[in-house]
């Protein structure tokens, strides 16, 4: 009956060997699923109106983000630009327009648009006066962002 | 010299390392995707260049935004945003006559939500245009919703006839196209129905100061 005495076995040690590859499939998951997180604002963060018939951002390479909000100073009235991670004049975005396009193709030039994220307050004035400037160095294809509401609503 | 195995490397600390990649990429990254309604400017007018062609008064659908926000629409009509889209709708899917291009009467125009074709309203779709008349006083919150709306039309409208095509809606199709940039056959599919409704939106210069 010797098969059956009982041995004193100690409990193995938990393989911890496949640890660092399940960390490495939730990092590349974390990798390709999230984007970089943008800018910091320099003017009060825009509440982006609400909207069902948008459509996704297609490639974020071929996007220039022009920000209009309320400037944090409470003090002062009316819209402020943001470009990149300063505060700006209408007269800035040509040569915001300029400086995004160097070192790209004709036909990336082509693709490439312009997304507003404004405020859901502010006027239209300083989007009309930003179109204009727009139109001027032909960047034609333009966004207005907007946060999606669901399609059922 | 006696032969020495090289010493296994210990990958004890892999883990820690992943962990702390992990963590950075939790903080510095954002999950959300932006979404966008997407439009078009006119191109620049140089001086000199021809006038733009004359458009039939029928075939303009003009809304009007004040600086309330109060709308308005074909210069005589007061609208809520409730009743926009059935106003486009009507407008967009009238098919009264000729289009342009030589592609004859609208057969796919369904005279919109009443079924009634009105002769004093749009020609056909690719004539039909929206011309967007704001203020600068306009809060961004209504011109975006106006937008929406135009959109929300076009979107059914599309729907409509994709469906009565491919058996699919026109959101299908381009979720499809999303998924897959590179098929040829679906991009036609979308481009014709696009070419049914296409949106032709004109922005007015905006008014006041």
């Amino acid at each position: 009956m010797s098969k059956f005495k009982k041995q004193k076995k100690e409990l193995p040690a938990i393989s911890t060997a496949s640890l660092p590859d399940i960390v490495f499939m939730l990092l590349f998951f974390f990798m390709t699923v999230t984007t970089m997180r943008e800018t910091e604002f320099k003017i009060k963060e825009p509440v982006l109106p609400q909207a069902k018939s948008t459509k996704r951002v297609e490639d974020k390479n071929f996007v220039s983000t022009i920000f209009i909000g309320k400037s944090r100073d409470a003090s002062k009235s009316g819209d402020v630009i943001q470009l990149n991670d300063k505060i700006a004049q209408v007269s800035d975005i040509k040569n915001f327009i300029m400086v995004s396009r160097v070192g790209k193709s004709e036909e990336d030039i082509s693709r490439m648009s312009t997304v507003f994220k404004a405020d859901k307050t502010s006027k239209l004035g300083t989007l009309a006066d930003i179109k204009k400037e727009l139109r001027e160095v032909d960047a034609l294809k333009i966004a207005y962002a907007a946060s999606q509401t669901r399609k059922d609503q | 010299m006696a032969k020495r195995s090289a010493p296994e490397i210990n990958a004890g600390s892999m883990a820690d390392i992943a962990f702390l990649l992990l963590i950075f990429f939790l903080v510095a990254t954002t999950m959300d995707i932006d979404t966008v309604i997407s439009r078009k400017l006119p191109q620049k007018q140089e001086p000199g260049s021809p006038p733009p062609p004359e458009v039939k008064e029928k075939n303009i659908f003009e809304i009007n935004i004040n600086r309330n926000n109060q709308m308005l629409v074909e210069k005589r009509e007061y609208v809520v945003l409730e009743n926009l889209k059935d106003k486009v709708l009507e407008f967009l899917d009238n098919g009264g006559g000729l289009g342009s291009n030589e592609v004859g009467n609208c057969t796919y125009c369904k005279g919109g939500p009443d079924g009634v074709v009105d002769p004093t309203s749009s020609d056909h779709p690719n004539k039909a245009i929206i011309s967007l008349r704001t203020d600068r006083g306009t809060s961004y919150e209504m011109f975006v919703a106006v937008h929406d709306v135009l959109g929300q039309a076009y979107i059914e409208l599309r729907n409509r006839e994709a469906m009565r095509l491919y058996g699919v809606t026109f959101d299908d199709l381009l979720d499809q196209k999303f998924n897959d940039k590179e098929n040829v056959e679906l991009e036609e599919k979308i481009k014709k129905i696009k070419d049914l409704f296409p949106e032709i939106i004109s922005e007015v210069e905006p008014s006041g100061n």
